[in-house]
């Protein structure tokens, strides 16, 4: 059975239309995160399934009971869910123990039980040791971590996360994203996550809606929506990716600067504009022409940039006007000017709308 | 997953918008129409009502504007304000920008002085320039004749320049505030942005510095210009031995026998039309430019470097903490020590009498004192209460029109303290409520008069916390009430405490609208020491005098530990 249930769910701010028509189903245990740029109505969403705000539309279900319409709330601390906020909200006043502990008091358990769960979750997150200390004595990591287990600890129906990593530094992030999957691994807690670092939904999620302007583009497993992207927004949003553009000429597709036959590239039989994404990764570059299956394209590098795990490549095929961008191995190395092959998969190039 | 006792799956469908916490929210929006709406509607219609029949009329201002010495005393308080917002500026601004700005010996001692300035009441600056500049006995005059052998001494207290010049040197901190709150902002990459452009140090002070710094200085003047209009206790002392009339003293003559509360009610409408445009003005100036200021907050600040002129700035500023704070305390200390002030600094003068005699035989003084201090904690405990609860609702956008609680909060600003004072005695004077001369009506007059600084106060305190931290109380379980209990009001415990004390210190002094309402067994000290004024009891009044401001010390170091150094000030420049 689902968990919780989004329908048609709509928020209207004055003319602004925050999140449009959105409809989502969570199975019980699931991990999703809402991913898209700033603006994009991914928080709005949050906050209407935690209850702070209701639906101008639509109705907002959990365990089969509504808990959202626009006639009515639930207010948030009869919905049993629990949240991780941008700026952690650890109370300052309260200390570490005192701020996980500040939930089971509410639901009114015994001095002793609170005492056990905290310390419990706390050696989950590796904090038990700081349980006497105040917010203000403690770094962005351990804040953040105070924050999951006072989430966590109230083992709530639904789990929701605000850009619960956007205040904390590089490598701390990449820690925390891991520590969020663990701990989900853990305790099973239907989750969703609100983020605008695709990086982090991937590592976290077992499905991303990725928005856009407050409503849905798409919504799949990470790797899916890597590989197979809907619309232009989402292959530009999530990683870097080319846009081909091709017209149907007889029985080819003819793209700038070279050409596939319709019948190995996606829906060249389809209607509208024929646009195409292709990632840089999937595309070969050699200094010879390649035997491989692919296309063979010749061309011309005509920018270049070292990132140390990567070079990014500008080739421009020769009778082409656009340059396409390939990300190769480090040690690959052409100089600005050079004479080299692409190697094009066309099974690699993805129709989007 | 735990068996909770929060909500069952059928609770969840039960629970609809209601929320007990909109209770409170509702006493909250009915007090304030209580202490702010009644009063001003009172007043206006009372302007307009016949004296015993209550029928609508115009005669009220037919005989407030008809007399020329009535016409005359609106036109002298116009006059009053202008000449003493322009000399304050001539003490504030060379003080502010020698502080904020350059390398000026004693600048924290500048300050200090500027503070005690602050503190100390109008009277009580009044009546010390009175021991000071007495025509024949006052001290400058005989230690002008002592110098020179002249007859008679220069100065007369009792004249419009004299009433000038007190009002001038307790006022002239707004402006100081003011100035330096704005100069403070002005960074040196702003000026040096200027300098590398080609710009001298002078053309960057007129072209850069000064109008960064000018709203705020136009702003201060407004509120001193305001500041004299409004006030009550010096005109009273001074202007009225000296035979002429303001707005303020003569609206005291129509509350003397018989209390004509229609004709003062219509007598008062300029000066509350002159403040609330002014009021407007000095938003639109400072709201326009100044604003820009704000964006350089944080850079780095390089004091100029003045030479051997800077003793001369410190010169200056300790020439101004003379007039303010060295003399006049100097020779209330003497005043109230003495068995006579006029004879002197002998010993055989010395004695403690006068302070044995006010706080422990005087009918009334004692009770005069720990009166002020009962209604000043009432109405700060009030006031910081109500504006925290209105503060509360605003940012949270709780009710629909939020935004009008949050006026009406800081309306009570623009309505100086003696118009108030008649809008309370128009609205609850009468029966049924009957509640003239009762501690309650000068509890909720000082109320609504300090309910601007709480507000400010508080919204500022509720802005600077972020809605995340009660979201997470909420989300945990727990409700509103729960998490302004167990969060917010822990987190705003200090800034509180200075709102209550920034209530409070005023509160113990205020004059203005307590003159108008005390009764016999209400009387505060400030009306007590106006009283003895009166009387001509210098020495009774020095010592009470003193005795209150020796009081307001133990808060203000408690302010000052709680807020910071500079609290008094710096909260001030915000309202």
């Amino acid at each position: 059975m689902s968990k919780l249930v989004l329908k048609n769910v709509s928020r209207r701010y004055g003319a602004v239309e925050a999140v449009a028509d959105f409809s989502l189903e969570l199975q019980k245990g699931e991990f999703v995160s809402l991913l898209g740029p700033s603006g994009c109505g991914k928080t709005t969403t949050l906050r209407m399934i935690a209850g702070f705000a209701p639906p101008s539309t639509g109705t907002i279900e959990m365990d089969g009971q509504q808990i959202s319409s626009p006639s009515g709330v639930v207010p948030p601390e009869r919905r049993r869910m629990s949240m991780i906020f941008q700026s952690y909200a650890i109370w300052p006043n309260m200390t570490v123990g005192e701020n996980v502990g500040f939930g089971l008091q509410v639901r009114k358990m015994s001095r002793a039980e609170i005492d056990r769960r905290v310390d419990a979750i706390l050696d989950v997150v590796q904090m038990r040791n700081l349980k006497g200390r105040y917010p203000a004595e403690l770094s962005g990591g351990q804040q953040q971590r105070v924050a999951l287990a006072r989430a966590i600890v109230v083992e709530p129906e639904v789990l929701l996360l605000d850009e619960p990593l956007s205040n904390l530094d590089a490598n701390l992030r990449e820690e925390m994203r891991f520590e969020i999957r663990r701990l989900h691994d853990e305790f099973k807690i239907t989750t969703v996550y609100v983020t605008h670092d695709q990086s982090e939904a991937m590592v976290t999620s077992d499905r991303i809606v990725v928005m856009n302007k407050g409503r849905i583009e798409q919504v799949d497993a990470p790797h899916v929506l890597y590989g197979r992207p809907r619309s232009r927004f989402v292959a530009g949003f999530i990683g870097r990716t080319n846009f081909l553009e091709g017209a149907r000429n007889g029985n080819d597709v003819r793209f700038d600067g070279f050409t596939a036959p319709a019948g190995a590239v996606e829906g060249a039989n389809g209607t509208g504009e024929l646009l195409y994404s292709l990632r840089p990764q999937a595309v070969g570059l050699t200094a010879q022409k390649p035997n491989g299956p692919g296309l063979a394209v010749e061309a011309e590098i005509t920018d270049r940039a070292y990132l140390g795990e990567y070079w990014d490549y500008q080739a421009r095929p020769l009778g082409g006007a656009k340059p396409i961008r390939v990300s190769t191995a480090p040690t690959l190395v052409f100089e600005v000017g050079s004479h080299v092959w692409l190697e094009i998969d066309p099974a690699a190039m993805v129709r989007v709308e | 997953m735990a068996e909770s006792s929060l909500a069952s799956p059928a609770a969840i469908q039960r629970a609809g918008r209601w929320d007990p916490t909109w209770l409170l929210w509702a006493a909250i929006i009915a007090i304030l129409l209580v202490l702010v709406v009644s009063p001003f509607v009172y007043l206006v219609l009372t302007s307009f009502q016949a004296e015993k029949t209550g029928d609508f009329t115009l005669s009220n201002y037919v005989t407030a504007y008809g007399r020329a010495r009535y016409i005359d005393a609106l036109f002298n308080s116009l006059q009053l304000g202008a000449w003493a917002a322009l000399l304050a500026g001539v003490f504030a601004i060379p003080l502010a920008w020698g502080v904020a700005r350059t390398d000026m010996p004693g600048r924290g001692l500048t300050r200090m002085l500027v503070l005690a300035t602050f503190i100390t009441p109008p009277y009580t600056g009044a009546v010390a320039w009175i021991l000071l500049a007495g025509p024949n006995a006052g001290w400058l005059n005989r230690f002008y004749m002592f110098v020179t052998g002249a007859e008679a001494g220069p100065l007369n207290i009792y004249s419009f320049t004299g009433l000038v010049v007190v009002i001038a040197l307790y006022s002239f901190p707004y402006i100081f505030i003011f100035t330096t709150a704005a100069l403070e902002l002005v960074s040196s990459e702003m000026e040096d942005a200027a300098n590398i452009l080609g710009a001298g140090t002078w053309r960057t002070m007129r072209r850069v510095t000064l109008p960064l710094a000018l709203p705020a200085i136009m702003g201060g003047l407004i509120i001193c210009f305001l500041e004299a209009i409004a006030l009550f206790a010096s005109p009273a002392m001074i202007a009225i031995p000296a035979r002429f009339n303001v707005v303020t003293t003569q609206l005291y003559q129509f509350f003397g026998n018989p209390v004509r509360v229609e004709v003062a009610a219509a007598y008062a409408m300029p000066l509350l039309g002159v403040t609330v445009l002014l009021i407007l003005v000095q938003r639109l100036i400072t709201s326009r430019k100044g604003f820009a200021t704000l964006t350089g907050k944080g850079g780095e600040r390089r004091p100029i470097r003045l030479g051997p002129w800077r003793w001369a700035m410190f010169g200056y500023a300790m020439l101004v903490a003379s007039l303010s704070v060295f003399l006049p305390y100097i020779f209330l200390v003497q005043s109230s020590l003495a068995k006579a002030w006029g004879r002197g600094f002998s010993l055989d003068n010395i004695t403690l009498r006068n302070f044995d005699f006010v706080l422990f035989e005087h009918a009334t003084a004692a009770k005069s004192v720990i009166n002020s201090f009962l209604y000043a904690g009432a109405a700060a405990t009030a006031a910081v209460l109500i504006t925290l609860g209105i503060a509360y609702i605003v940012t949270r956008r709780l009710v629909p029109f939020a935004e009008v609680l949050g006026f009406l909060c800081v309306a009570p600003f623009v309505i100086p303290g003696v118009v108030l004072a008649i809008g309370f005695y128009a609205a609850y004077a009468p029966p049924p409520l009957s509640l003239y001369g009762t501690a309650l009506i000068l509890i909720l007059a000082f109320t609504t008069r300090f309910l601007p600084i709480g507000y400010v106060n508080a919204s500022a305190a509720l802005r600077s916390l972020n809605p995340e931290m009660e979201e997470a109380v909420r989300v945990l379980g727990g409700s509103r009430l729960m998490a302004l209990r167990r969060v917010v009001a822990p987190l705003l415990k200090r800034s509180l405490l200075g709102a209550w004390l920034l209530i409070f210190i005023p509160a113990t002094r205020e004059l203005s609208s307590a003159i108008f309402l005390y009764g016999p067994n209400t009387k505060v000290a400030s009306v007590m020491i106006f009283d003895m004024s009166e009387e001509g009891n210098f020495e009774y009044l020095s010592a009470l005098a003193l005795i209150l401001q020796v009081l307001t010390l133990p808060l203000l170091y408690l302010g000052q530990r709680a807020l910071g150094r500079d609290f008094m000030l710096r909260r001030t420049a915000a309202t």
